[in-house]
């Protein structure tokens, strides 16, 4: 089942970065409606000149991959206004922490409003804030658009990444906890615990036991059930119309796939690393030449985890936008009442799609680190 | 790959970071271990439980299988009693008839034995009366009668037929 996944799943990346890229955003249907007839401002488009050629809709996909320092919810195109909230930045400069509110970019992303706070001044550039160099005024770009006067400060805002990861971990929470507390009243759970139980049981029947072992499964529960949950809630929520692309971030993915990396490596025994070192069972050259093969294996293995959650959730994510972009793309060909059913057609599957998707991605990412920990931590008999 | 590492963030990676351990810290303490130890201590009740009725189980099926034998058992003995019963009375009747036979064989052979020595006193006295009959007659023969060889003889005669007569 996996491997058909993870072919249909590269197959469509494939698809959406050759050509499809020029088409259109994601989400729920009503929502992206609304952005379009609106989101003008955010994505480079002057006040009242909608998103509509090919050129602005890949960069407004790019740019919702990015994450993002305001939650924006709605823009309005012909004013120019965003409706949301804005959230806080908090950067580790040169000068220390330094702390403001991200409004105060007035959703500029092309390094044109300065900010200035604590005699430093800041600049947010796609998505990325500056620290301009000292004396500096204004931003200066080379001829690629990369800020050539400033650096990056180490941005730890409460982005909208955050804010989605935060409220999953508050979900998360909620949920989980109200099953523990159920527990107490009795060995059957009642209300919304009773449907969180079963996945819990799932986890450790169908993903823990069968690859770390009966006896030593126990110990990595807690990474494994957080693991597989705040990834699917993250996948899901990547579904609403809130917009967050969490676990189609790379920053996020590689921190996942370390854990599981420095996991296996903490907990593996001597067989596993007899195994990478001196192979039972080869003759001598064989084990020099597998020694760089099999310590090359660790770390591509956690590789592919990161690649992998990254790119399949990136590529719902751009594949879903475009078919709903395709309401725009194609109107003048085909008029505007079939170029939105056709989206809609299209868009509605594929978000059916993604909600599959979303749950395979969690049990995939959560099913390998499994693996990799059940072969750091087996007993070989041998 | 340039945009890949140029889109990397160092401090979403960090925030992340201490989000998640943070998160698999609380869940594992507040929700993970209390909620795998009720499971846990439900499947082992439930095993428990089944153990416990499969065992009940058979117990039932070895006492059915007791109570089959008992009354298989019982059946047998009643049996045996009836048997024996039955065999007692034919015993008893069989000697009783046994008994009875020979007592009757006894009465009748003492009977008959009496009824011989009857016969027999009976014959005697018989005898004895009819030679005191003879011994009458031959006297009123010789008394009376013997007056003509005739009328000796006509009286002999007629003696005679009284003789045959008796």
């Amino acid at each position: 089942m996996n491997t058909f996944a993870e072919i249909f799943e590269s197959i469509k990346a494939m698809l959406v970065k050759s050509k499809w890229f020029s088409k259109r955003p994601t989400k729920l249907f009503a929502l992206v409606l609304g952005l379009f007839f609106s989101l003008s401002t955010y994505a480079g488009g002057k006040k009242g000149d909608p998103i509509d050629t090919q050129e602005e809709i890949s960069a407004y996909i790019m740019h919702h991959l990015q994450d993002s320092h305001d939650f924006t919810l709605y823009s309005s195109a012909k004013t120019g206004k965003h409706y949301g909230f804005p959230l806080p930045v908090i950067l580790w400069t040169s000068e220390g922490l330094v702390t403001f509110m991200s409004s105060e970019f007035q959703h500029d992303d092309n390094g044109e409003v300065i900010v200035e706070k604590n005699g430093l001044k800041f600049a947010k550039i796609h998505t990325k804030i500056y620290e301009l160099n000292a004396g500096e005024d204004v931003v200066a770009f080379d001829d690629k658009h990369h800020a050539t006067n400033a650096v990056r400060p180490l941005d730890l805002s409460i982005t909208k990444s955050v804010v989605g990861m935060l409220l999953t971990a508050v979900l998360m929470l909620l949920g989980f906890v109200s099953l523990a507390r159920g527990y107490k009243k009795g060995p059957i759970p009642t209300g919304l615990a009773r449907g969180l139980e079963p996945l819990v049981i799932y986890v450790r029947d169908e993903i823990a036991r069968p690859n770390i072992g009966d006896k030593k499964y126990r110990k990595f529960m807690g990474f494994l059930l957080t693991v597989f949950f705040f990834i699917w809630t993250l996948n899901l929520l990547g579904l609403t119309p809130l917009g967050f692309n969490v676990t189609g971030n790379i920053a996020v993915t590689f921190c996942l796939a370390l854990c599981t990396f420095l996991i296996t490596q903490f907990t593996a025994n001597k067989d596993y690393w007899k195994h990478i070192f001196w192979m039972p069972g080869v003759p001598v050259p064989m084990k020099l030449i597998l020694i760089p093969i099999e310590l090359l294996g660790t770390l591509t293995r956690p590789f592919s985890l990161m690649i992998r959650l990254f790119a399949n959730m990136s590529a719902g994510h751009i594949v879903v936008m475009s078919l709903i972009s395709v309401m725009i793309t194609l109107k003048v060909v085909m008029g505007p009442v079939a170029s939105t059913g056709l989206s809609f057609v299209l868009s509605l599957f594929l978000t059916i799609l993604e909600i599959l998707i979303a749950f395979l991605q969690a049990f995939i990412f959560t099913m390998l680190s499994a693996v990799f920990i059940g072969m750091a931590v087996q007993d070989h008999e041998h | 790959m340039d945009q890949l590492l140029n889109d990397f963030s160092p401090g979403l990676f960090t925030m992340q970071l201490v989000i998640l351990l943070v998160l698999i810290f609380l869940m594992a303490k507040f929700a993970w271990r209390p909620i795998l130890d009720a499971l846990n201590e439900r499947e082992e009740g439930i095993s428990e439980a089944l153990a416990a009725a499969e065992e009940a189980r058979k117990e039932m099926q070895n006492l059915q299988a007791d109570n089959e034998k008992m009354i298989k058992e019982a059946r047998a003995e009643r049996e045996a009693m009836i048997r024996e019963a039955r065999e007692m009375k034919e015993k008893i009747i069989a000697d009783a008839k046994e008994t009875a036979q020979s007592e009757g064989d006894k009465m009748i052979e003492k009977a008959q034995l009496a009824i011989e020595a009857e016969k027999k006193a009976a014959f005697a006295e018989l005898k004895s009366e009819v030679a005191s009959i003879s011994l009458g007659i031959a006297e009123k023969m010789i008394k009376g009668q013997l007056s003509t060889d005739n009328k000796q003889l006509e009286l002999v005669e007629e003696l005679m037929a009284d003789i045959k007569l008796n």
